[in-house]
């Protein structure tokens, strides 16, 4: 199954609000994916100021304890340091570039794996219950002006926060996946071909992985997700996300459920109209499925 | 059906269980029942076996009015996937859109979608009679067998797809045909059954306006030829 709900917003005033809305609507799909949940959320300057860089990262759960405190490790190598701890996710921003914090991320704490990266973005991962994890992450404290939540039942690969979604290997860019790749382990291949590395034997990374080389190539989310399209066999519905906007895509079979509505004030996306029943103005949005290998994309 | 001792009663779901609304449902007490608050529950007013009314007021999730067997149920809003599904007998109308597979397996009844219907409308439907005001999604009436699907609006790809003998009509365009799927001639008869339908389901279309579509019946027998 798994569940997706996604959140663009048009209007400033309701960026404040961002976290409550996202909350509301990932309540509503926990029983689509009851064992991990993960979240992006972009805008959201309490954990990621305005200049700063954030990366998100899981720490070594084997080795956790004798890493020392992210801030600690870090702490000669970056300057003003913002550290978030959210369950397995703990989320490092500082004022330098992204490169920069990658960089000092790697050498200081060199057993954490890089989950999300990017100067808008933050990106949480855990398993668990879904509304535990929202806790967690303070999600309804959240403030921003795009967000997106998964929750998972794993198909394809293990019950860890390395195989929750999203999926974030791009700067500030993020997918989350319902259903599952048949052609993964060749895309795969491929991919590492080229010099890709991977973290995970998970499909949907592939994915990630893929969309992220395109748009490195200079591809838009439309361009990307056609290409997408074109290689990836299997059941899919897709929301992926970037600094830029927005974009929804489903195999040609379209089996697994997508939900878009848009008012002048926001743009969302569901697995289920019941995640949209709380957003406000929902009563007169205008509301459809997305047609098969069409993409729907927003930009900012 | 036991004593019905009431003649409507409300169940608001914003303090009563989907489950408990459907136990009530299963062993009716009254005549009418209003849903409030449906908030997009799954299997509302699902399993029907009584000649009841029930008005769902705003939008239902999943599985909503399926199998029903006599109900006439009106969901006051949009209907997610597989509305009707295996309906028996009776009436169901949604009033906004539907999702996807709608009506889909039913044997009997009428379901009336005011609005539009997504992809698979009506996949393998068995006898039951469907009626769409606006447009349906692509592969609508997949391997459908009998009955009749009435579209006021446009079909999208791959329309009937691997038909038998349900009978389609479609008064915008078909922006493609499936397998097997072909256009046949209007004929008097045709369009009484269509005019019936159309008054039926409240719509005051001219049935002279609709396309007929059906199987070509190609692929009832294997034939030597699809041999591997």
């Amino acid at each position: 199954m798994c569940g997706i709900v996604g959140l663009h917003l048009r209007d400033p005033n309701l960026y404040p609000r961002l976290g409550t809305l996202l909350e509301t609507m990932l309540c509503q799909v926990i029983e689509r994916g009851p064992d991990s949940a993960g979240v992006a959320v972009y805008g959201d300057t309490r954990r990621c100021p305005d200049g700063y860089a954030a990366v998100s990262v899981l720490a070594d759960r084997v080795d956790k304890d004798s890493d020392d405190a992210p801030k600690d490790a870090l702490a000669g190598l970056l300057p003003d340091i913002v550290v978030t701890e959210a369950g397995d996710t703990t989320v490092l921003a500082a004022p330098v570039t992204v490169d920069e914090l990658l960089a000092a991320v790697r050498q200081g704490l060199p057993r954490a794996r890089v989950v999300g990266s990017g100067t808008d973005l933050t990106v949480y991962k855990g398993t668990g219950h879904p509304h535990e994890l929202a806790v967690t992450y303070d999600l309804a404290g959240a403030q921003g002006w795009q967000g997106l939540a998964h929750t998972r039942m794993a198909t394809e690969s293990a019950v860890t926060p390395e195989g929750c979604h999203p999926f974030s290997v791009g700067p500030d860019q993020c997918l989350v996946h319902n259903g599952s790749f048949a052609n993964h382990a060749t895309i795969r291949r491929d991919l590492r071909f080229a010099g890709i590395e991977f973290d995970s034997e998970n499909d949907s990374e592939v994915g990630a992985r893929f969309l992220a080389a395109r748009l490195a190539k200079g591809d838009d989310l439309q361009m990307a997700l056609r290409a997408l399209c074109e290689a990836f066999d299997g059941f899919y519905t897709l929301l992926v996300t970037s600094k830029d906007g927005f974009a929804v895509v489903r195999d040609a079979i379209a089996c697994k459920p997508a939900i878009i509505a848009e008012t002048s004030q926001w743009v969302a996306m569901a697995s289920e109209f019941r995640a949209l029943a709380g957003l406000p103005g929902i009563e007169d949005a205008r509301i459809y499925e997305p047609e098969p290998e069409r993409v729907y994309a927003w930009a900012r | 059906m036991g004593t019905l001792t009431r003649e409507l009663a409300t169940v608001d779901l914003s303090v009563t269980s989907v489950r408990e609304l459907n136990s009530e449902l299963h062993a009716p007490t009254a005549q009418a029942y209003e849903v409030l608050h449906p908030q997009g529950a799954h299997a509302l007013a699902a399993g029907l076996k009584d000649p009841i009314t029930v008005d769902i007021r705003g939008h239902a999730g999943y599985y909503a009015a399926g199998m029903n067997d006599g109900g006439t149920v009106t969901v006051h809003g949009s209907a997610g996937t597989g509305v009707a599904e295996n309906m028996m007998s009776g009436t169901v109308r949604v009033t906004g859109d539907a999702s996807q597979s709608a009506g889909a397996t039913a044997h009997g009844g009428l379901l009336v979608i005011q609005g539009s219907a997504s992809m698979r409308c009506g996949i393998s439907m068995k006898g039951v009679d469907i009626v769409v005001g606006g447009d349906i999604g692509p592969m609508s009436a997949f391997m459908a067998q009998a009955g009749r699907l009435v579209v006021c609006g446009d079909a999208g790809d791959g329309l009937g797809d691997s038909i038998y003998e349900a009978r389609l009509y479609v008064r915008g365009k078909a922006r493609s045909l499936g397998a097997d799927c072909v256009e046949k001639p209007m004929r008097e008869e045709h369009l009484t059954e269509l005019a019936g339908l159309l008054k039926a389901a409240g719509f005051a279309h001219d049935a002279a306006d609709f396309r007929r579509y059906g199987s070509a019946r190609t692929l009832y027998h294997f034939t030597v030829h699809n041999e591997y």
